[in-house]
C-alpha cells in the first residue's frame, strides 16, 4: 500500500503535466524564437559543462580512488559538496569567488577585462560546479572496483602508462563513464538556482530552459507547461539511454 | 538579498505552516473569545490570529515594520509576509496559495487577481518612482539615465513582466533610450543585490529601494520629466480564512499611520 502511494505521488505530477498540456498550441509555443534560443542554450551549456567535467573530473576521480594521501576523505567531501549544497548557495559562492568583486574574479577583471557573471561562459561555469560531482563520484566508484590486475598485467607486458589507461582502464570504467556523463549532463540541463544567481537571466545569453519555464509560469502558464514537456521528454530520453547502457553492462560484466 | 528564490520558497512553506497555525489558533481563539467578546466589543480583541500577506518585493522594508506595529496594536495577531515579484505572487494566488492580503506593485497584476475572482475592490495606497542605483564607488561614472545606454556600462533591470521592469521600460521610453541590460532579474530586490555585490555598474530600482539599502548603494535621481511611476493597490483576498484580521491590516495600511510609514520609506501616498 505505501508503495502505491509512492507510485501515485511520483507519477501524478507528470500525468498532470501531460493532461494539462496545451497540445493544440504546442507547436506555436515551441516555435517562438525565445523558446528555441533557451533550448539551444541549455543543450550547448549542458554539453559544454559535461565536457569540462570529463576533462577535469575524471583525473580527479582517479586521484580520489587511487592516490593515497592524508586528507583524502576531506578532499572527497569537499569536492562532492555541491551535490548536497543548495544550488543557489552555490551561485552565491561562485559570485564571491568568480564575480567581478570576487576573490579570483577581481583579477580576471583587472588583468583581462573579463567577467564571468551574466555571460554564457558563466552559465557553463555554474552548471559545471553543480554537475561535475555527479561524474566524479560515479567514475571514482568505477576506478575503485576496477580489477587492477589487468592494468598490472598490461604494464608487465610492456605497455606504457598511457596505453594501459587507454586500452585497459578506460574500457573497464567505460560504462560508468557514460552513466556519469549522462547524469552530469542531465543535472546541468536542469540547473536553475546557481545559474540564475551567478549568470542572471538574459534571453539568448544566459536564459536556459529551467529559467524560461520559471519566468513563463508567471505570465504565460501554457508556455511554461509546454517548455516543461520538452524538458520531460529530454529527461525520459536520458533515462532510456541510461537503461540501455546498464543493460549492456549487465551482459558484458 | 541574494537568497531570494529559496527564501521566497521557504517563506511560502512557512506561510503554509502559518496558515495551519492560524486555523488551529483560530479554532482555539474563538472558543476563548466567545463568552467575553460580544460584551466587551473592542475592535482589537476580534483582530487576532495569523494572516499571510503576499506583497511586492519593493514593499519588504516598509511592510515589515508596518506588520510589527500592527501586531503591537492588536495583541494576539500575527502577520506573516511573502515578498516576491507581483506577477509571481498573483500567479501563486491564482493557484490557490494560502494568502489573506495581496499588495501589488502594479494595477495590472492586481487586476489579474480580481479577474481571477480572488479579490474584490482593491484600493490604491502608494506610488513609487524609479531611481538609478550604483555601487558606492560608481565604477562606470553613471550620472544620468542616458549613461545607461552607453556601451560598456553593465546594467541590471527587472524582467519585462514584473512591475519594476515595466516602469523602467517607461522611463527609457520617455527618455528615448535603448538600454540593453546584462541581466533581467526576477524582482527588484534581485536587481539591488547585483548592484550591492558590485556585479553590475547600475540597476534601475525604486527610490524606496535606494533608501532602504542605506549606504550599500548610491542613488542617482532620474529627472522628473522622464521618470515614471507605478501604483500599488492592496486588497483582502476572498479566500482568506481570517477575513477580519485581513481587513484590519488593509485598513491599517490605508490609515494615516500606514501612510506615514510608507512616506518615511520613500513612497508617495494618495
Amino acid at each position: 500500500m505505501p508503495a502505491l502511494v509512492a507510485i501515485a505521488f511520483l507519477t501524478l505530477p507528470l500525468i498532470g503535466l501531460v493532461v494539462r498540456a496545451p497540445w493544440r498550441s504546442l507547436d506555436r509555443v515551441l516555435a517562438e524564437s525565445q523558446v528555441v534560443e533557451a533550448l539551444r542554450l541549455s543543450l550547448v551549456c549542458a554539453s559544454a559543462a559535461t565536457v569540462l567535467s570529463l576533462i577535469f573530473g575524471v583525473p580527479l576521480a582517479w586521484v580520489l580512488a587511487r592516490a593515497h594521501f592524508r586528507g583524502r576523505g576531506l578532499l572527497r567531501a569537499l569536492v562532492t559538496l555541491p551535490l548536497v549544497l543548495p544550488p543557489v548557495v552555490g551561485g552565491v559562492a561562485l559570485l564571491l569567488a568568480f564575480g567581478r568583486k570576487g576573490l579570483v574574479g577581481e583579477y580576471l577583471d583587472v588583468w583581462f577585462g573579463f567577467t564571468l557573471p551574466f555571460t554564457t561562459v558563466g552559465v557553463v561555469v555554474a552548471e559545471t560546479f553543480v554537475a561535475m560531482p555527479f561524474l566524479v563520484i560515479t567514475v571514482e566508484g568505477a576506478f575503485r572496483t576496477a580489477d587492477r590486475d589487468y592494468e598490472e598485467a598490461a604494464a608487465t607486458l610492456g605497455a606504457s602508462r598511457l596505453t594501459v589507461f587507454r586500452r585497459v582502464t578506460l574500457p573497464l570504467i567505460g560504462p560508468s563513464l557514460v552513466a556519469g556523463s549522462v547524469l552530469c549532463w542531465a543535472r546541468a540541463l536542469g540547473e536553475f538556482g546557481a545559474t540564475i544567481t551567478f549568470a542572471g537571466n538574459f534571453p539568448g545569453r544566459t536564459q536556459t530552459m529551467p529559467i524560461a519555464v520559471y519566468l513563463a509560469l508567471e505570465n504565460d502558464p501554457k508556455a511554461a507547461i509546454a517548455l516543461s514537456l520538452v524538458l520531460l521528454a529530454v529527461s525520459i530520453a536520458v533515462l532510456v539511454a541510461l537503461r540501455d547502457k546498464w543493460l549492456n553492462t549487465g551482459s558484458v560484466a | 538579498m541574494t537568497f531570494h528564490l529559496p527564501r521566497r520558497r521557504v517563506i511560502a512553506c512557512l506561510s503554509v505552516l502559518a496558515a495551519t497555525t492560524a486555523l488551529l489558533s483560530g479554532c482555539g481563539g474563538s472558543e476563548d473569545a466567545e463568552p467575553g467578546s460580544p460584551g466587551s466589543g473592542s475592535a482589537s480583541q476580534s483582530v487576532t490570529g495569523t494572516i499571510t500577506v503576499f506583497a511586492a518585493a519593493s514593499l519588504q522594508d516598509a511592510f515589515t515594520s508596518l506588520g510589527k506595529k500592527f501586531e503591537a496594536e492588536h495583541p494576539g495577531s500575527k502577520v506573516v509576509f511573502n515578498f516576491g515579484p507581483s506577477s509571481g505572487l498573483a500567479q501563486q494566488i491564482g493557484q490557490g496559495a494560502p494568502a489573506d492580503v495581496f499588495a501589488s506593485a502594479s494595477t495590472k497584476t492586481m487586476d489579474q487577481v480580481v479577474t481571477g475572482g480572488d479579490a474584490t475592490e482593491p484600493t490604491d495606497f502608494a506610488e513609487n518612482t524609479m531611481e538609478i542605483a550604483v555601487p558606492p564607488d560608481n565604477p562606470a561614472g553613471v550620472r544620468a539615465v542616458a549613461d545607461l545606454a552607453m556601451k560598456g556600462v553593465k546594467v541590471a533591470l527587472c524582467q519585462a513582466d514584473v512591475p519594476c521592469g515595466v516602469t523602467a521600460a517607461k522611463v527609457f521610453q520617455n527618455a528615448h533610450l535603448t538600454v540593453t541590460p546584462v541581466t533581467q532579474e526576477v524582482d527588484v530586490k534581485a536587481v539591488l543585490s547585483k548592484v550591492t555585490l558590485g556585479e553590475v555598474d547600475a540597476g534601475v530600482v525604486y527610490v524606496t529601494d535606494v533608501r532602504a539599502a542605506g549606504g550599500k548603494v548610491k542613488g542617482i535621481e532620474i529627472a522628473d520629466d522622464v521618470n515614471a511611476f507605478t501604483t500599488y493597490p492592496i486588497a483582502a483576498l476572498t479566500g482568506s480564512e481570517n477575513k477580519r484580521t485581513a481587513a484590519a491590516f488593509v485598513d491599517y495600511v490605508l490609515s494615516p499611520k500606514g501612510a506615514a510609514a510608507l512616506t518615511a520609506a520613500g513612497f508617495r501616498t494618495p
